[in-house]
Protein backbone atom coordinates (compact mmCIF):
# COMPACT_ATOMS: atom_id res chain seq x y z
CA UNK A 1 0.00 0.00 0.00
CA UNK A 2 2.56 2.61 1.28
CA UNK A 3 5.75 1.44 -0.47
CA UNK A 4 5.93 0.94 -3.81
CA UNK A 5 2.89 2.05 -4.68
CA UNK A 6 3.43 5.39 -3.29
CA UNK A 7 6.00 6.31 -5.53
CA UNK A 8 4.37 5.88 -9.64
CA UNK A 9 1.99 8.78 -8.43
CA UNK A 10 3.90 10.75 -6.36
CA UNK A 11 6.90 11.00 -8.96
CA UNK A 12 4.70 10.80 -12.14
CA UNK A 13 3.84 14.22 -12.32
CA UNK A 14 6.46 16.28 -9.30
CA UNK A 15 3.37 17.83 -8.46
CA UNK A 16 3.96 21.49 -7.38
CA UNK A 17 4.55 21.81 -3.07
CA UNK A 18 1.57 24.07 -3.39
CA UNK A 19 -1.57 21.60 -4.21
CA UNK A 20 -0.55 19.45 -1.28
CA UNK A 21 -2.57 22.53 0.72
CA UNK A 22 -5.71 21.70 -1.73
CA UNK A 23 -6.94 18.44 0.01
CA UNK A 24 -6.47 20.00 3.10
CA UNK A 25 -8.35 23.07 2.52
CA UNK A 26 -10.81 21.07 1.07
CA UNK A 27 -10.98 18.97 4.45
CA UNK A 28 -10.81 21.49 6.89
CA UNK A 29 -13.16 23.47 5.58
CA UNK A 30 -16.18 20.62 5.09
CA UNK A 31 -15.25 19.43 8.80
CA UNK A 32 -15.07 23.01 10.44
CA UNK A 33 -18.72 23.57 8.53
CA UNK A 34 -20.75 20.49 9.53
CA UNK A 35 -19.23 21.28 13.54
CA UNK A 36 -21.60 24.62 13.23
CA UNK A 37 -24.41 23.59 11.04
CA UNK A 38 -26.50 20.43 10.90
CA UNK A 39 -28.41 20.39 7.19
CA UNK A 40 -26.32 19.10 4.08
CA UNK A 41 -27.02 22.38 2.30
CA UNK A 42 -25.93 25.07 4.97
CA UNK A 43 -22.73 22.37 5.39
CA UNK A 44 -21.46 22.78 1.77
CA UNK A 45 -22.24 26.83 1.76
CA UNK A 46 -20.09 27.15 4.94
CA UNK A 47 -17.56 25.32 3.80
CA UNK A 48 -17.40 27.18 0.34
CA UNK A 49 -17.00 30.42 2.14
CA UNK A 50 -14.56 28.85 4.54
CA UNK A 51 -12.63 27.65 1.80
CA UNK A 52 -13.22 30.23 -0.19
CA UNK A 53 -11.58 32.18 2.89
CA UNK A 54 -8.72 30.23 3.74
CA UNK A 55 -7.46 30.49 0.45
CA UNK A 56 -7.65 34.33 0.12
CA UNK A 57 -6.05 34.35 3.28
CA UNK A 58 -3.12 32.01 2.03
CA UNK A 59 -2.98 34.40 -1.04
CA UNK A 60 -2.79 37.09 0.63
CA UNK A 61 0.20 36.29 3.36
CA UNK A 62 1.55 34.60 -0.19
CA UNK A 63 1.70 38.42 -1.92
CA UNK A 64 3.10 39.87 1.36
CA UNK A 65 5.95 37.22 1.48
CA UNK A 66 6.81 37.62 -2.52
CA UNK A 67 6.69 41.43 -1.96
CA UNK A 68 9.19 41.28 0.95
CA UNK A 69 10.95 38.64 -1.01
CA UNK A 70 11.38 40.53 -4.08
CA UNK A 71 12.20 43.77 -2.13
CA UNK A 72 15.24 42.46 0.00
CA UNK B 1 -31.28 11.42 26.52
CA UNK B 2 -30.02 15.17 25.56
CA UNK B 3 -31.58 17.20 23.17
CA UNK B 4 -30.18 20.63 21.92
CA UNK B 5 -32.55 23.02 20.21
CA UNK B 6 -32.63 24.46 16.36
CA UNK B 7 -30.07 26.77 15.29
CA UNK B 8 -31.32 30.03 15.79
CA UNK B 9 -30.16 31.22 11.83
CA UNK B 10 -32.49 28.45 10.86
CA UNK B 11 -35.33 30.61 12.08
CA UNK B 12 -33.98 33.50 9.53
CA UNK B 13 -34.26 30.40 6.84
CA UNK B 14 -37.24 28.19 6.47
CA UNK B 15 -35.87 26.61 3.39
CA UNK B 16 -33.10 24.89 5.76
CA UNK B 17 -34.55 22.19 7.49
CA UNK B 18 -32.48 22.73 10.89
CA UNK B 19 -35.53 23.48 12.28
CA UNK B 20 -35.69 20.12 14.18
CA UNK B 21 -34.24 18.76 18.07
CA UNK B 22 -31.13 16.98 17.61
CA UNK B 23 -31.26 13.91 19.40
CA UNK B 24 -28.29 13.82 20.95
CA UNK B 25 -28.90 10.26 22.54
CA UNK B 26 -25.85 9.63 25.50
CA UNK B 27 -23.29 12.44 24.50
CA UNK B 28 -20.71 10.77 26.38
CA UNK B 29 -20.83 7.54 24.44
CA UNK B 30 -21.44 9.60 21.37
CA UNK B 31 -18.32 11.66 22.11
CA UNK B 32 -16.03 8.14 23.09
CA UNK B 33 -17.40 6.35 19.75
CA UNK B 34 -16.78 9.40 17.62
CA UNK B 35 -13.09 9.25 18.94
CA UNK B 36 -12.81 5.91 18.27
CA UNK B 37 -13.68 5.65 14.70
CA UNK B 38 -14.42 9.28 13.20
CA UNK B 39 -18.23 9.54 12.57
CA UNK B 40 -18.98 6.70 14.30
CA UNK B 41 -20.46 9.06 17.21
CA UNK B 42 -22.68 10.90 14.79
CA UNK B 43 -24.10 7.52 13.26
CA UNK B 44 -25.18 6.26 17.01
CA UNK B 45 -27.03 9.67 17.01
CA UNK B 46 -28.55 8.96 13.87
CA UNK B 47 -26.96 11.92 12.31
CA UNK B 48 -26.13 9.54 9.38
CA UNK B 49 -24.80 12.41 6.68
CA UNK B 50 -22.53 14.05 8.92
CA UNK B 51 -21.14 10.77 10.09
CA UNK B 52 -20.38 9.89 6.54
CA UNK B 53 -18.75 13.03 5.87
CA UNK B 54 -16.34 12.91 9.20
CA UNK B 55 -15.74 9.28 8.11
CA UNK B 56 -14.33 10.59 4.81
CA UNK B 57 -12.91 13.53 5.38
CA UNK B 58 -10.91 13.02 8.71
CA UNK B 59 -10.33 8.85 7.97
CA UNK B 60 -9.16 10.18 4.19
CA UNK B 61 -6.63 12.83 5.57
CA UNK B 62 -5.49 10.58 7.84
CA UNK B 63 -4.81 7.64 5.06
CA UNK B 64 -3.74 10.28 2.54
CA UNK B 65 -1.21 11.48 5.56
CA UNK B 66 -0.32 7.82 5.97
CA UNK B 67 0.22 6.90 1.95
CA UNK B 68 2.52 10.12 1.89
CA UNK B 69 4.80 9.08 4.66
CA UNK B 70 4.82 5.37 3.93
CA UNK B 71 2.98 4.43 6.96
CA UNK B 72 6.21 5.41 8.86
CA UNK B 73 4.86 9.15 10.40
CA UNK B 74 2.59 8.00 12.58
CA UNK B 75 4.41 6.23 15.96
CA UNK B 76 4.61 6.83 19.43
CA UNK B 77 8.05 7.35 20.84
CA UNK B 78 8.66 8.96 24.48
CA UNK B 79 12.52 8.28 24.17
CA UNK B 80 14.95 10.66 24.99
CA UNK B 81 16.21 11.34 21.59
CA UNK B 82 13.41 11.13 19.90
CA UNK B 83 9.84 12.30 21.48
CA UNK B 84 7.31 11.80 19.03
CA UNK B 85 4.87 14.91 20.02
CA UNK B 86 2.67 15.10 16.74
CA UNK B 87 1.40 12.04 18.25
CA UNK B 88 -0.63 13.59 20.29
CA UNK B 89 -2.20 15.28 17.79
CA UNK B 90 -2.39 11.98 15.65
CA UNK B 91 -3.88 9.93 18.34
CA UNK B 92 -7.00 12.14 17.87
CA UNK B 93 -8.18 10.08 15.40
CA UNK B 94 -8.53 7.35 17.81
CA UNK B 95 -8.48 3.57 16.01
CA UNK B 96 -6.32 3.90 13.29
CA UNK B 97 -3.66 5.63 14.94
CA UNK B 98 -3.85 2.74 17.48
CA UNK B 99 -1.34 0.08 15.98
CA UNK B 100 1.30 2.97 16.83
CA UNK B 101 1.30 1.97 20.63
CA UNK B 102 0.75 -2.12 19.81
CA UNK B 103 4.22 -1.04 17.75
CA UNK B 104 5.88 0.57 20.41
CA UNK B 105 4.91 -1.65 23.19
CA UNK B 106 6.78 -3.98 21.14
CA UNK B 107 10.60 -5.22 20.64
CA UNK B 108 10.70 -6.13 17.56
CA UNK B 109 7.92 -4.59 15.11
CA UNK B 110 4.84 -6.44 13.70
CA UNK B 111 5.11 -6.70 10.16
CA UNK B 112 2.42 -6.29 7.89
CA UNK B 113 2.03 -7.39 4.39
CA UNK B 114 1.66 -4.06 2.99
CA UNK B 115 3.86 -1.88 4.82
CA UNK B 116 6.93 -2.93 6.38
CA UNK B 117 7.85 -1.80 9.85
CA UNK B 118 3.82 0.14 9.95
CA UNK B 119 4.15 2.78 12.27
CA UNK B 120 6.78 1.15 14.12
CA UNK B 121 9.23 3.49 16.09
CA UNK B 122 12.56 4.00 13.89
CA UNK B 123 15.32 2.81 15.53
CA UNK B 124 17.54 6.34 16.54
CA UNK B 125 21.22 5.76 17.67
CA UNK B 126 22.60 7.14 21.46
CA UNK B 127 25.42 8.37 19.28
CA UNK B 128 25.41 11.92 18.39
CA UNK B 129 26.76 11.71 14.73
CA UNK B 130 25.33 8.29 14.10
CA UNK B 131 23.19 8.15 10.64
CA UNK B 132 19.93 6.18 12.26
CA UNK B 133 16.71 5.37 10.94
CA UNK B 134 14.74 8.02 11.58
CA UNK B 135 17.77 10.03 9.49
CA UNK B 136 17.75 7.74 6.49
CA UNK B 137 13.91 7.78 6.66
CA UNK B 138 13.56 11.44 6.61
CA UNK B 139 16.41 11.94 4.01
CA UNK B 140 14.29 9.37 1.79
CA UNK B 141 11.03 10.66 2.26
CA UNK B 142 12.32 14.72 2.44
CA UNK B 143 9.40 16.74 2.64
CA UNK B 144 6.85 14.04 2.29
CA UNK B 145 7.47 13.35 6.03
CA UNK B 146 6.67 16.86 6.64
CA UNK B 147 3.79 16.39 4.29
CA UNK B 148 2.61 12.66 5.85
CA UNK B 149 3.11 14.27 9.44
CA UNK B 150 0.85 17.44 9.05
CA UNK B 151 -1.48 15.50 7.01
CA UNK B 152 -2.08 12.95 9.54
CA UNK B 153 -1.97 15.60 12.86
CA UNK B 154 -4.60 17.79 11.00
CA UNK B 155 -6.65 14.83 10.97
CA UNK B 156 -6.55 14.77 14.46
CA UNK B 157 -7.17 17.75 15.47
CA UNK B 158 -10.04 17.71 13.03
CA UNK B 159 -11.81 14.99 14.38
CA UNK B 160 -11.28 16.43 17.76
CA UNK B 161 -13.85 19.16 16.78
CA UNK B 162 -15.87 16.33 15.14
CA UNK B 163 -15.91 14.94 18.86
CA UNK B 164 -17.20 17.96 20.36
CA UNK B 165 -20.02 18.25 17.47
CA UNK B 166 -20.96 14.86 19.13
CA UNK B 167 -21.35 15.36 22.72
CA UNK B 168 -22.59 18.90 22.34
CA UNK B 169 -24.22 19.53 18.93
CA UNK B 170 -23.24 22.28 16.06
CA UNK B 171 -22.33 25.03 17.55
CA UNK B 172 -23.87 27.04 15.20
CA UNK B 173 -21.98 30.17 13.17
CA UNK B 174 -24.72 32.90 13.15
CA UNK B 175 -26.99 34.24 15.86
CA UNK B 176 -30.47 35.25 14.53
CA UNK B 177 -30.67 39.45 13.46
CA UNK B 178 -31.82 41.06 16.76
CA UNK B 179 -35.56 41.64 14.72
CA UNK B 180 -35.95 38.03 14.37
CA UNK B 181 -35.31 36.84 18.02
CA UNK B 182 -37.56 39.27 19.52
CA UNK B 183 -40.40 38.11 17.44
CA UNK B 184 -39.23 34.78 18.81
CA UNK B 185 -39.15 36.02 22.28
CA UNK B 186 -42.69 37.40 21.72
CA UNK B 187 -43.99 33.93 20.65
CA UNK B 188 -42.73 32.29 23.40
CA UNK B 189 -44.01 35.00 26.17
CA UNK B 190 -47.26 34.18 24.55
CA UNK B 191 -47.58 30.41 24.77
CA UNK B 192 -46.21 31.11 28.21
CA UNK B 193 -48.70 33.53 28.80
CA UNK B 194 -51.18 30.92 27.40
CA UNK B 195 -50.07 28.38 29.48
CA UNK B 196 -50.77 30.23 32.58
CA UNK B 197 -47.16 29.61 33.96
CA UNK B 198 -46.30 33.19 34.10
Amino acid sequence: MFGNLAWPLLAAGHINDLWYALPLIVAVSMVYSATRHEAMEAILAGALRIGAWITGFMLVVFAILFAISSIL
Amino acid sequence: MAKVPASPEASTAAALPEKTEIDLKDPFLAAFLAWLVPGAGHWYQGRRHKAVLFFVWILGTFVFGLYLGEGRVVYASLRENDRRLPYLCQIGVGLPAMPALVQAARKTPLQFPFCKDFMAPPQVSQLPNDEDELDRLQKRLHRYWEFGTVYTMIAGLLNILAIYDAWGGPAFALAAPPEKRDEKDDEDDDENGKGGGG
